[in-house]
């Protein structure tokens, strides 16, 4: 039962071969025995799970129906839930109890889906490889040796070890597509604006994005279905009409034009993967796809931009864990400013320490034109390379990473070493574009993942681009040795 | 431009972070590898460039100047580290 995809629980329910109560316990039980290898779940809701489980079955058997209604899911802990622990994968949320939920758990609550717990994540999302957390590193299920990615690690390693179908997750410069693309996932993040940030703990707030995890494109679909929509509680929520996801995914690739940017190929991509990739594009060629090459010049400057602009946002959005209102708060402190400063060095890890120092450096006083101004103006140059291309083109593609997972530890000692692994999922991000990783092959039995992005709201041309490639490909059905 | 212990103290103070005075050489090295990734910035030419704040650059919405909320202060208390009759309470500030 722990194989079905979400597109075949929906159906088994809606048959009645099984029921939510009986794939919920199962789910709980298969987490309980395999999770301790992992280390996906930070907290687990059993209790809150059946009840949701059995509410589920009673709303079917009333004749409801519903795609989500009595499917089992994880969130992310850093979208609030009511009275649930959300650690956000720091010691300063560790006994942070949300006092509401935020609007994806509600919305996907309302459809009807089960949530089993929630998943483990680099600390306040900063971070690659999900080592970063308060609550120890996540392991990747392909070898426990390696990293699941991150920052959504632990909903992608939970996913792929077959412990949940889906899982919510959040990306800033990669942190969906990259863990997708590590664990064998079909990850998406959605254009900025289309899926609500209210209640989703603030990183980066003008490139955060909440999205989903799951083994096939059909199931973001489905997911994706449940998380978006306008919400006037989020100020930078976009008002646009949510398409019908499923709808699209049968369309035809005939005459599709795809580009393929030179700068996704060039130095620092494990040739390994580009041989992979280069299949991947065969095969959407035999579907009808129309490969062009293209140049996205500003590329390059991407990294540098988004380690401005993402810590100078994230120092400001972390100044509000002081100690005082919620959160973690020192023994004894002798003043208010001991009070903070103790409070947050004590909460607060290294390199969420380190990225708020970054951060609220260039935004000081006589560092802010170099630095934030120069960024944002780099970013209008990576928006327009996009703008440029998709004249010519439908979709771009290419690697979701230039390296499979490495191994645990082995970018500890320099943080800049692991931050360039975002090289090619960054500029999404920067430019608001939607993005999706798919699975590609394997290298040395370590899953590889490419790429599409995609213009503003065109998240069902991604789904239908992935679900056509499914369609003809088997690499997403492979599943790891031992789960 | 490297920073130098000093900088990195006052820095962490405006983010009032209160380094281990040990820690300070290895976070001053880490921070100076991060900005010798950001100063690569410097060498694009941006001249009239425009800043890109909000990705759609939208607007903020603005909505009727009525009362949306309800009190939830009980609720949010009940979370906090020390409160007393509704108050949130920290160390004395005035003397």
């Amino acid at each position: 039962m722990h194989q079905l995809t979400l597109a075949e629980i929906a159906r088994g329910l809606a048959d009645k071969k099984f029921s939510s109560e009986e794939l919920t316990k199962t789910l709980l039980a298969r987490i309980a025995q395999l999770d301790p290898q992992l280390n996906s779940f930070i907290t687990l809701t059993e209790d809150l799970a059946l009840e949701q489980a059995k509410a589920a079955d009673a709303r079917r058997a009333n004749g409801e129906t519903g795609a989500l209604l009595g499917a089992p899911i994880g969130h992310k802990d850093l979208f609030c839930t009511l009275g649930v622990r959300t650690s956000c994968g720091s010691k300063m949320l560790d006994n942070f109890k949300a006092p509401y939920d935020a609007t994806v758990v509600a919305k996907l609550a309302a459809a009807g889906a089960v949530s089993l717990g929630k998943t483990n994540m680099d600390e306040f999302a900063m971070g690659s490889a999900n080592e970063s957390s308060y609550y120890g590193a996540v392991k990747n299920p392909w070898n426990l040796e390696h990293v699941p990615g991150g920052s959504s690690g632990g909903s992608a390693a939970a996913v792929a070890a077959r412990l949940l179908p889906a899982a919510t997750g959040t990306d800033t410069g990669g942190s969906i597509r990259q863990p997708a693309a590590l664990t064998n996932l079909t990850g998406l993040k959605p254009t900025y604006g289309r899926v609500s940030r209210w209640g989703m703990i603030a990183y980066a707030s003008s490139l955060d994005q909440g999205g989903p995890l799951a083994r096939t494109a059909e199931d973001c679909a489905i997911l994706l279905q449940g998380m978006a929509g306008f919400d006037p509680q989020d100020s930078t929520s976009i008002d646009e009409p949510v398409p019908d996801y499923s709808a699209s995914l049968n369309g035809s690739l005939q005459g599709l034009r795809i580009g393929v940017p030179k700068e996704y190929f060039s130095e620092g991509l494990d040739p390994r993967i580009a041989q992979l990739i280069h299949t991947s594009i065969k095969e959407l060629e035999k579907l009808g796809a129309v490969i062009k090459h293209i140049s996205l010049p500003n590329m390059q400057h991407a990294i540098p931009a988004y380690y401005v602009i993402a810590p100078a946002e994230a120092s400001s959005n972390l100044s509000r864990f002081d100690g005082v209102r919620f959160g973690h708060r020192c023994e004894d402190p002798k003043d208010l400013t001991d009070l903070y400063k103790r409070s947050r060095a004590e909460g607060f890890g290294p390199e969420v320490q380190r990225r708020i120092l970054v951060g609220a450096y260039a935004l000081s006083a006589g560092y802010y034109d170099a630095y934030y101004l120069q960024a944002q103006k780099i970013r209008r140059l990576i928006k327009n390379d996009f703008m440029t291309a998709f004249n010519e083109v439908d979709i771009i593609l290419g690697p979701t990473t230039p390296n499979p997972a490495w191994k645990i530890g082995a970018k500890n000692s320099d943080p800049v070493s692991a931050y360039l692994e975002d090289v090619y999922t960054i500029t999404a991000n920067l430019a608001g574009l939607p993005g999706l990783s798919m699975p590609a092959g394997f290298v040395d039995g370590l899953p590889v993942g490419v790429q599409l992005l995609a213009p503003y709201f065109q998240e069902g041309r991604l789904l239908n681009v992935a679900h056509q490639y499914q369609l003809n490909t088997d690499w997403h059905l492979r599943s790891p040795a031992g789960f | 431009m490297a920073l130098e212990r000093s900088d990195v103290e006052k820095i962490a103070h405006l983010a009032r972070l209160g380094l281990n005075d040990a820690d300070i050489p290895r976070t001053t090295e880490a921070l100076n590898s991060i900005l010798g990734l950001i100063d690569q910035m410097q060498a694009v030419d941006t001249t009239g460039i425009e800043p890109l704040a909000h990705p759609l650059e939208a607007s903020q919405r603005l909505r009727a100047d009525v009362v949306t909320e309800s009190n939830h202060r009980e609720a949010y208390q009940s979370i906090a580290p020390a409160v007393e009759n509704g108050l949130y309470l920290v160390p004395k500030v005035i003397e």
